[in-house]
């Protein structure tokens, strides 16, 4: 049975490289829902990532959040006094706060105006495991300074440079002067162009709307030695209904779920992605079952010869095989390139890596066989008697 | 099997169409021996069921009544993986040359002993080669059917039909597409190479240039085999 497959006439392949223009439709046709599907994944994956990238940074062991915050862009304020009641938590060693708003600012390099995230906290204890940030904290203790995020969306180069060069710049918000004093990476997300660092204090000046008693999130540290889930347990048990306390890691996979599954854009990313996959279906569907129509003649004469029907099937799942290998390879590049495009256009964190390949390999593949399930239908009605 | 038994043994086949109201007779009552190595020409207009005798015979439709005996083995009754089996015993032309155009002549000739999984590569190649040189085809055998001409495409597929040694060679109009030259040729080769390997040839024919070859004619009219005649010309 293997030898005989070793040594049989490669019709599948032969009858594709005898019909070069279609071979080249039903390439492009894959390589076109290829290579949506490589896109969809890749917002969608940039998505998670960028709106978990401040939680994943988190310097703490335990997260408190209001009870109404949905995820990192949505999180509701709540009295600082929590923090003070979770001091009273045996094992706990700080509780400090973090300020967290958006604001409206002036692009010092173009004036445009573009929407910024601001985070405050005390200079004195590192809210994030940024060593960029915490290195330049004394920066922050100066009224109206901020740090600035430099892989921020928009034109910043010259901001960048002169920042670089250790000169301090100043732009505009809300009729505030404020002064660049230094630079950290993260990235920009779905929500904002950018990010700014501050401290607590410049925080609740840039916004004098925001009292310094409610604030978005608090950042529990315990003394060594304490059980994790225990004190979050005993937290949880004694602050009122208002308030949360989840680990760290707990918090990083209550914004990866919240984005998956209750927020429209990771829905909207998935449909896209099935939707190429459907486009893909339907293309080589067209493709092979033209493929099996122009050959009935041919594949009525070799049953008539004594070939069974499922030496058909295979000859068709074969040029189905081929055409999805054939198609991805080249889509992979191309999307290679498209990631390069939208990372540099749009600042997302956009990039591929082996597992999401893998995947849509399989999806190609996957996606090529249902559509040669359906082609072989029709082989079906190559009636050898019908050829006499 | 003894070799006296005949190769093709029909007696009382009869075959419908269709079915209910509309079940319609097509053939009635046939008997027909042919022996090893016997030219059966079979003729008759058209509609009178010689193609669905011939396809009955030769595996491709399921005989529904009588005795259908095809080297020893009855058709009638038999499962649909027996017929398959029992296709490959046997060589097929047809009217049209039903090469696959993405083959060239060599593969398609080859495709004749792929079927029966039991030839290493080489051997099919030499196979292969040696039988389309004797059809006179050895400086074209890795053309592609679009570049040859009708009659070299229908000795190409009668390279096909014989490349495994068939005992029963089965040709349903095999010069009706072809001029009286290429037509001759065409049949003399079939007869050559069919005498060579002690194969039986039943042709069905509209086409009186080549009666000749015949050993025996048989003429069918309105679903029924009219006169057994022996061909004095051979």
């Amino acid at each position: 049975m293997f030898t005989s497959l070793k040594n049989r006439t490669p019709l599948g392949w032969l009858q594709l490289k005898h019909d070069k223009m279609k071979m080249l439709t039903a390439l492009a046709g894959i390589a076109f829902a290829d290579i949506l599907m490589f896109m969809q994944l890749g917002f969608k994956d940039a998505l998670f990532k960028t709106n978990t990238q401040y939680p994943r940074l988190v310097n703490g062991d335990i997260v408190l959040l209001s009870t109404q915050a949905t995820n990192f862009n949505e999180l509701y304020t709540f009295p600082r006094r929590r923090l003070y009641q979770a001091m009273d938590v045996p094992g706990v060693e700080s509780a400090e706060p973090v300020y967290i708003g958006s604001l409206k600012w002036r692009n010092p390099q173009t004036k445009e105006k573009t929407s910024m995230m601001v985070v405050g906290f005390d200079p004195e204890r590192p809210a994030f495991n940024l060593p960029e940030v915490n290195r330049q904290l004394d920066k922050v203790k100066i009224p109206d300074t901020v740090l600035f995020d430099r892989a921020s969306r928009g034109k910043y180069e010259e901001v960048i440079a002169q920042v670089e060069q250790g000169k301090p710049l100043t732009t505009e918000s809300d009729r505030t002067t404020v002064t660049i004093a230094g630079l950290f990476e993260v990235g920009a997300s779905f929500a904002d162009d950018g990010a700014l660092m501050t401290s607590d204090y410049n925080f609740l000046r840039l916004f004098p709307r925001k009292q310094q008693g409610t604030v978005s999130l608090g950042i529990i540290n315990l003394e060594p030695g304490q059980d994790l889930e225990a004190t979050r347990a005993s937290l949880n048990a004694y602050l009122p209904e208002d308030v949360e306390a989840y680990t760290h890691e707990e918090y990083v996979a209550k914004e990866v779920t919240y984005i998956q599954n209750r927020s429209p854009i990771g829905f909207v990313f998935t449909l896209g992605t099935t939707m190429g996959f459907i486009v893909g279906i339907v293309i080589v569907y067209q493709v092979l079952s033209t493929d099996v129509n122009d050959h009935m003649a041919e594949y009525a004469t070799f049953k008539a010869m004594g070939y069974k029907n499922s030496y058909l099937l295979f000859v068709v799942f074969e040029e189905a095989l081929i055409l999805s290998i054939a198609g991805f390879i080249p889509s992979t590049f191309l999307a290679m390139g498209l990631y390069r495009l939208t990372a540099a256009a749009t600042a997302l964190p956009i990039v591929l890596p082996i597992s999401r390949a893998i995947t849509v390999l399989i999806l190609t593949v996957i996606m090529c066989g249902v559509s040669g399930a359906i082609a072989t239908r029709k082989l079906q009605s190559a009636d050898p008697a019908d050829i006499f | 099997m003894v070799n006296q038994q005949p190769v093709i043994d029909i007696h009382n086949l009869n075959h419908y169409f269709g079915k209910g109201e509309l079940r319609k007779q097509v053939l009635f009552d046939i008997n027909l021996e042919i022996d090893r190595g016997e030219i059966i020409l079979m003729t008759g207009p058209s509609g009178s069921g010689k193609t669905t005798l011939l396809t009955l015979i030769s595996g491709l439709r399921s005989p529904q009544s009588g005795s259908c005996k095809i080297l020893g083995k009855e058709l009638c009754g038999a499962s649909s993986a027996e017929l398959v089996q029992a296709r490959r015993k046997n060589g097929y032309i047809f009217q049209a040359h039903n090469l696959h155009h993405s083959l060239t002549a060599l593969q398609n000739v080859q495709m004749g002993l792929e079927v029966h999984g039991k030839y290493s590569p080489a051997e099919m190649r030499d196979r292969t080669t040696a039988i389309l040189e004797e059809v006179g085809l050895a400086d074209r055998v890795n053309y592609y059917p679009d570049k040859l001409s009708g009659g070299q495409k229908q000795r190409v597929a009668i390279a096909r039909a014989l490349v495994a040694h068939p005992a029963i060679v089965l040709a349903d109009e095999p010069t009706a597409a072809l001029d009286s030259k290429s037509g001759r040729d065409v049949v003399n080769i079939m007869q050559k190479l069919a005498r060579e390997q002690g194969s039986t040839i039943l042709l069905v024919t509209h086409d009186d240039r080549i009666l000749d070859i015949a050993d025996r004619i048989v003429h069918m009219e309105d679903g029924r085999l009219v006169n057994n005649s022996v061909n004095q010309a051979a």
